[in-house]
């Protein structure tokens, strides 16, 4: 089943001034369960896609449906609700609310959403243990590297079980190390729990662990492809 | 719950700012507390000594006296009004009087005087006359004697056991004379009452109006101000009110309350431009976390936090922040105020003697009222609540792909 199906999207930046035009007609289906890099090189529009995808931002022309609704329809109050039950968000840095602990950072969206005490608990501290951080779970965001950051972020992002999670360049601010543990973390929990991936890079290393590559330049696809 | 953990941490994030913030508010609401309390002090002090040397806080007349101030608006002292005490607690004593003006003369010098008939007893247990005594004896109630106040005895140059000539024109316009030898000198700080007040036996004083068992005004001995209105509303049940009219001071002086009035209203600048300079540093703090934090507001709306909640939690910080400040403000206030209560700022030299001519006691106790200390805190809480809309503005106006593009 597809999650996200895009019609001919385009995004002009500034389109009375010095039009910027970062998208340039994107056709794109994603399934569910996808590990999927959207990859090329600065200034090709990444960003811009999946901020468009994620109903961060509303595409000049063209069409996004996430579930099946085409998200145009819906008001600015009403995409703030849709992305809190479908959307999970890891942010290149700096995703994490520097007042509130680890594990009120993972809560925070189950919070928004009612949950019970008693299943954010469980989940939370099921999360913390999935991402190897179960002894930060106290900790606030100061107190932690940036690797252990991105990993409470992905639990974040996981937390409200959403249909699929977006990452901009997730380890653009990592190390080597923690780069390589951060992709272990995603593909260990698209493949045992079958979260849906898509995340942009430029990182040749993450490129090469991803199972589908999309390739943009200049705002337009120009590869994609899907490995065995 | 969570906004309210959100905002209070948020509070602490830039511990320095918060504090000096807080400060600035701790200071404006002293300032301002503390100046209030210190005037209404005065005006209090000067309302319960107009009130308790002289007129008392509630009066009966003859309905249409108070415009008049005439003889013929006297009534008849019932026995059942010296029984008022009996009935309501409140009132302590009851204290007639018959007063009107009157033409003092020695023979060679002639002033106009105010002449008042009193119950020397209850008088005194009213308005502590007896203590106002310089020279001589104070009068009793058979006696044909008079008690002149200080400036009437310079006026006139009379001493004790000098007679003074009265002359007026009684009730129903009969003709008023009379002698008497001045048994005491009593002493005002108003220069108003100090020039023209002639104390007489009440008796006397009748007789000498020609005005038999009449009075002028029934003066209501009070300790509290609390008792006046549970007692202006009563008293009418009791009272034949087309027959007499019940005042409180305040309808007896509107004069005296204008001017307090008037005087509050000269604070209002003060308040004005001390808000306006603490409002502008709120506003800096404002300003600076605002800028500091769009980020943050683009990540929280980008996850699934709506406007209205952000809005609410970033308020409930800001006014927390205010409600510190104005909180520290009252604790600091409350004991400087009460020493000030305790220990009134009494003045000297030229200043006082300037009061003084005016009819001021020299001294400032200030006033602890609670109502102070919180209508500083409501305004600090007003303005701040204003001022936090600032934030919410940008709130709602934010994108959260721009503030997370830095
Ligand atoms: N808000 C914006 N206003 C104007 N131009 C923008 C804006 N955001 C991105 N761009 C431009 O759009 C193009 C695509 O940018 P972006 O999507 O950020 O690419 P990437 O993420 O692949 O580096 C770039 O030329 C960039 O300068
Ligand atoms: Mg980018």
């Amino acid at each position: 089943m597809s999650v996200i199906t895009t019609k001919g999207v385009t995004k002009t930046y500034n389109p009375e001034k010095i039009p910027v035009h970062a998208l340039n007609g994107v056709d794109l289906e994603i399934k569910e369960g996808e590990f999927t890099a959207i990859v090329g090189p600065s200034g090709s529009g990444k960003t811009t896609l999946l901020n468009i995808i994620g109903g961060l931002d509303r595409p000049s022309n063209g069409s996004v449906q996430i579930n099946q609704t085409d998200i145009a329809t819906l008001s600015d109050n009403q995409l703030i609700d849709f992305r809190k039950e479908n959307i999970g968000f890891v942010f290149q840095a700096y995703n994490l609310i520097p007042v509130l602990t680890a594990k009120e950072n993972v809560e925070f969206v189950m919070l928004l959403q009612g949950k019970s005490k008693a299943e954010r608990d469980s989940r939370v501290n099921a999360l913390m243990k999935a991402v190897g951080l179960e002894t930060k779970i106290n900790k606030r965001p100061s107190e932690l590297s940036g690797g252990q950051q991105q990993r409470v972020a992905v639990a974040r992002a996981l937390a409200p079980k959403p249909r699929f999670i977006l990452a901009d360049e997730p380890t653009a601010n990592l190390d080597s190390h923690s780069t390589a543990n951060l992709l272990d973390l995603m593909l260990e929990l698209n493949q045992k729990e079958n979260v849906t991936f898509i995340f942009s890079t430029h990182d040749q290393r993450v490129i090469d662990r991803a199972r589908r590559v999309i390739t943009l330049v200049d705002g337009k696809i120009e590869t994609d492809e899907v490995r065995a | 719950m969570m906004i309210f953990k959100l905002a209070w941490r948020n509070i602490w994030r830039n511990r320095r700012r918060t504090l000096i913030t807080a400060a600035s508010i701790l200071f404006a609401v002293l300032f301002a507390s503390f100046m209030e309390a210190l005037q209404k002090g005065a005006w209090n002090n000067m309302i319960s000594n107009v009130v308790n040397f002289y007129f008392g806080y509630v009066q009966i007349h003859e309905d249409g006296y108070w415009e008049e101030q005439s003889l013929e608006k006297s009534f008849q002292l019932k026995d059942s009004m010296l029984l008022l005490p009996e009935q309501f607690p409140a009132i302590k004593a009851v204290i007639p009087r018959i007063e009107s003006f009157a033409l003092a003369s020695t023979g060679e010098q002639t002033m106009g005087t105010l002449v008042v008939g009193i119950d020397p007893d209850a008088e005194n247990q009213m308005t502590g006359l007896q203590e106002r005594l310089t020279t001589g004896n104070y009068i009793e109630a058979q006696d044909q004697s008079v008690l002149i106040a200080e400036g009437v005895a310079e006026n006139l140059k009379l001493g004790i056991g000098d007679t003074l000539l009265l002359i007026s024109q009684g009730y129903h316009g009969v003709n008023a004379a009379g002698k008497y030898p001045v048994a005491g000198i009593v002493s005002f700080a108003s220069p108003e009452l100090n020039k023209q007040l002639v104390y007489l036996p009440l008796a006397e004083a009748q007789w000498f109006y020609g005005a038999e068992g009449m009075i002028t005004s029934l003066a209501l001995k009070l300790d509290n101000q609390g008792d006046i209105a549970p007692l202006m509303a009563a008293l009418p049940a009791h009272i034949d009110t087309s027959r007499y009219e019940v005042m409180d001071w305040k309808q007896m002086m509107p004069d005296l309350l204008e001017a307090k009035a008037l005087d509050s209203a000269g604070n209002v600048v003060v308040y004005f431009i001390l808000y306006m300079i603490i409002g502008f540093g709120i506003l800096g703090t404002i300003l600076m976390m605002t800028k500091e934090r769009m980020y943050e507001f683009g990540i929280l709306t980008a996850i699934g936090m709506k406007r209205a909640l952000l809005s609410i939690s970033v308020w409930l910080e800001i006014l927390l922040l205010a409600m510190l400040g104005s909180l520290a403000g009252i604790l600091v206030s409350m004991p400087i105020v009460w020493y000030f209560k305790v220990n009134p700022i009494r003045f000297g030299g030229d200043y006082a003697s300037t009061l003084e001519k005016f009819g001021f006691e020299p001294i400032f106790p200030a006033e602890f009222d609670v109502t102070i200390f919180l209508m500083q805190a409501m305004i600090v809480l007003i303005l701040t609540a204003i001022l936090a809309l600032y934030p919410i503005w940008k709130i709602y106006r934010l994108k959260a792909v721009e503030a997370m593009r830095d």
